[in-house]
């Protein structure tokens, strides 16, 4: 029953590490054709991120692997049931991870170009479909006796859950912009500081309107009462911080703050959801739990101590990237994207 | 019915497409982790310059692997969910695994590989591009064990309506997965021998770039004769297992109707009547069907009209013959194609020993159109051993009818098979093209001319 609760927290932190890592990358590659201005700047932004966009995409594919394991109902009823939804996220991340490979491999400037646009799309979709999938989760959806979705493609879609996709649109293309000042420097980074100070002020607007409606839109204010508690809390905090530290230059600070606005906001959620995994909009009795859509306690068993054993050499490593990597790129030098 | 015929095309297409990268992925990774060995060792340019030129092709190659690879792990869920609840409890950790211990690994040092030639010292960066090989080949343990289990599950119980994992050792002790995996690992590592070879011949035809082309093509034929051959050997061993695990499998690989004598005889040619379960044609070699599925030239091997029978009164009414001339047609071609390589490489070998490849052109162009035979053999294996485990989707357990998405109509099948081939199409087109213009670019002197055009375009501007 403990390893249940193990589950939903580990796939919830996978979740987490998906949104915070490949939030920014989602974001440079939204930022790219607005912020390059020569073939070379946007080319640079590309390199940003070169060595790390796969391995942190991987958070999410890990993530889909752990729901499969532990939740099989979870992962069922959420593939098939978001289908459309999914095919739009696949096709955006196939596009995305080879446009990285292809764009820089040929010297015409129509086929970068064409790249570029084609980055920019592939990096928007991926969190505007999460945000609308994330309201959704929260919001409960048309799931039926037998743990079936059923509504369709346009159910999803609602003012609520389109301001959830635009939130987290929002929030990664802050978080890029924080990321790309950490990465670049002279005239891109003072663009970039000046981008994320213009965005953030939307951001906070757009996800203040969302959390209003959220407690219109979901159980959170019969759940969480009307003092919400410390998290999210400390997500509005640190998001609202975000402004201060870009006014004073401390791009390190600032970025630190998206990065805990993204955790905090994702730990609300999965808060909020607790214990279930897919809220039925139909019958709460529908709703698929930690319990009901599980793999039996043996599998569950074998899963924690794989990934406990496994899940913190992986963090050692890809910090050490972070490490290695960690020098600003610079117009002129060596780019190998 | 239109659901599980359109899922399983989408199935097929996206796997087969998927596997068309994946080879060439662990077998060049291998190759070119190799090579930089050897400039570690040495301290031989031309060694770098070689890892520097494979290694571009390989991420060329890796990138489409990896997203084709995302569509693999989404689909069950999506277009079989009926599927994934069935058997995810025992289906689900092996995949999950793959993406922790593999992906991971796979996708940072990639990363790390590629960038880092500047940061690391030489020696961490050829160890970057081991943990590389390293990550592919464990995401094929992985992946294959759960495939083995869809072959010949083991390590569950049948509880709640559902296979449940009971043991997991047994799920990754499964024979089948260690008669499975080294036959596909070798044959991963022949397709990136057959392509390092086959691109060096390209070049020694034209003679360009002597030096590196000549070291490439002998660590090329070298592998490709080891690979080939084992690809062979541990492909025997596979349709030994066949015949405990899967004889109707086997079966449908030979044509093989009725019981054969005690001396089974090969068929290489037959023309088959699948309604009335007759040969009209069958044209036989003596005892080595017999060779092929005991190892000894004698043992009846089992025929499908027997097995059916038996299968009737194991699992009910039901017919369990999959699509005959699929299964015999791919198994022989694949024959062929393992056969070709083998020949091919030992030939090379040979000449490569004499000293006497540069002399012989007509075998350098022959070797160029090898490239294709590995990719020939992985896709008739993979069709034959999947489409001959029909109508199961896992073995015994489940039928693949019954593990569709009841959700989902076929409209929507038909929409996401129409946009992956569209966009898979398009991919493979643009990745081709990619392919030849850095082979006839050839190994880079100098400074990396993408980036020049970059920098005399940043400067026009």
């Amino acid at each position: 029953m403990t390893l249940n609760v193990v589950w939903f927290v580990l796939i919830a932190t996978l979740f987490t590490g998906f949104f915070v890592l490949e939030g920014f990358d989602y974001g440079v590659g939204i930022l790219i054709p607005w912020m390059g201005q020569t073939d070379e700047q946007r080319r640079l932004l590309v390199n940003t991120i070169g060595p790390f966009w796969d391995a942190n995409e991987v958070w999410l594919i890990t993530a889909g692997g752990a729901m499969f394991a532990a939740f099989p109902n979870w992962y069922a009823t959420l593939f098939s049931g978001f289908y459309m939804a999914l095919f739009l996220l696949l096709l955006a991340l196939i596009v995305r991870g080879v446009a990285f490979e292809f764009r820089s491999k040929l010297a015409s400037s129509r086929w970068r170009q064409t790249w570029d646009w084609l980055l920019f799309t592939s990096s928007l979709l991926p969190p505007l479909l999460w945000g609308v999938a994330v309201a959704n989760f929260m919001k409960g959806v048309p799931i039926d006796g037998r743990m079936e979705y059923a509504g369709t493609f346009w159910d999803l879609l609602s003012p609520y859950t389109v301001l959830g996709g635009l939130s987290l649109v929002l929030l990664s293309t802050l978080h890029g912009a924080l990321y790309l000042s950490l990465r670049t420097d002279d005239a891109l980074q003072a663009t970039a500081r000046e981008t994320a100070r213009r965005i953030g002020v939307l951001t906070s607007l757009v996800l203040l309107a969302f959390v209003v409606m959220s407690y219109y839109n979901t159980d959170m204010f019969i759940k969480a009462g009307v003092d919400p508690g410390a998290v999210p809390v400390l997500a509005g905090m640190s998001l609202l911080a975000v402004p201060f530290f870009i006014h004073w230059k401390r791009d390190g600070w600032a970025f630190f703050m998206t990065t805990l606005t993204i955790i905090f906001s994702s730990i609300t959620v999965f808060l909020d959801m607790f214990p279930r995994v897919m809220i039925s909009s139909l019958n709460a009795n529908w709703s698929l739990t930690i319990f009901n859509a599980a793999s039996g306690p043996y599998s569950l068993r074998v899963m924690t101590i794989v990934a406990l054993t496994v899940l913190p050499i992986v963090l050692v490593y890809q910090a050490w990237t972070y490490w290695v990597f960690r020098h600003r790129l610079r117009i002129g030098g060596h780019l190998d994207y | 019915m239109l659901n599980v015929f359109l899922a399983r095309w989408q199935f097929g297409i996206t796997t087969v497409y998927h596997f068309l990268f994946v080879p060439l992925t662990i077998g060049l990774i291998f190759l070119v982790a190799v090579m930089e060995t050897l400039y570690v060792l040495s301290g031989n340019e031309d060694y770098k310059r070689m890892t520097k030129f494979w290694g571009k092709l390989f991420l060329i190659n890796f990138a489409v692997g990896v997203v084709t690879g995302i569509m693999q792990e989404f689909q069950f869920g999506m277009n079989w969910s009926s599927y994934s609840r069935f058997v995810g409890d025992v289906f689900g950790p092996p995949l999950a695994i793959e993406a922790l211990a593999a992906f991971f690994l796979e996708s940072t040092f990639v990363g790390v590989w590629l960038f880092g030639w500047d940061k690391l010292s030489p020696k961490m960066h050829a160890l970057a591009a081991w943990l590389v090989a390293i990550g592919v080949s464990l995401s094929a343990v992985w992946i294959l064990a759960a495939n083995a289990f869809m072959q010949e599950p083991v390590g569950y119980v049948l509880h709640n309506g559902r296979a449940e994992m009971n043991n997991f050792w047994a799920l990754i002790g499964n024979y089948q997965l260690w008669v499975e995996f080294p036959h596909v690992w070798f044959g991963a590592l022949s397709t990136g021998a057959f392509f390092v070879t086959g691109v060096s011949a390209w070049y020694l035809v034209r003679k360009r770039n002597l030096e590196v082309f000549t070291r490439s093509f002998q660590i090329g034929v070298m592998f490709a004769l080891v690979g080939s051959v084992l690809t062979v050997v541990l492909g025997h061993e596979q349709a030994q297992h066949l015949m405990v695990a899967q004889p109707m499998k086997m079966a449908a690989s030979e044509a093989l109707w009725n019981t054969s004598a005690y001396h089974a005889p090969w068929s290489i040619f037959a023309v088959i009547d699948g309604a009335h379960h007759v040969n009209p044609v069958d044209i036989k070699i003596p005892y080595v069907l017999s060779i092929l599925a005991y190892n000894h030239t004698y043992g009846a091997v089992p025929g499908m009209n027997q097995i059916q029978a038996l299968y009737q009164t194991r699992y009910g009414p039901g017919n369990y013959i999959p699509l005959v001339w699929v299964i015999y047609w791919s198994f022989r071609v694949m024959v062929v194609a393992g056969t070709l390589m083998v020949l091919l490489a030992l030939y090379g070998v040979i000449l490569t020993l004499k000293n006497r490849v540069s002399q012989h052109t007509l075998y350098l162009k022959w070797m160029v159109f090898a490239i294709a035979l590995p990719y020939i053999g992985h896709t008739t294996g993979w069709i034959m051993t999947e489409m001959g485990r029909q109508p199961w989707v896992v073995m015994g357990l489940l039928r693949t009818n019954l593990g569709v998405s009841p959700t989902v109509t076929s409209a929507m099948v038909w929409t996401t098979l129409l946009g992956f081939g569209l966009i898979y199409l398009v991919m493979g087109i643009v990745d081709v093209y990619l392919f030849i213009y850095f082979i006839r670019k050839g190994p880079d002197l100098g400074e990396d001319p993408s980036e020049m055009d970059a920098k005399r375009m940043s400067a026009l501007s």
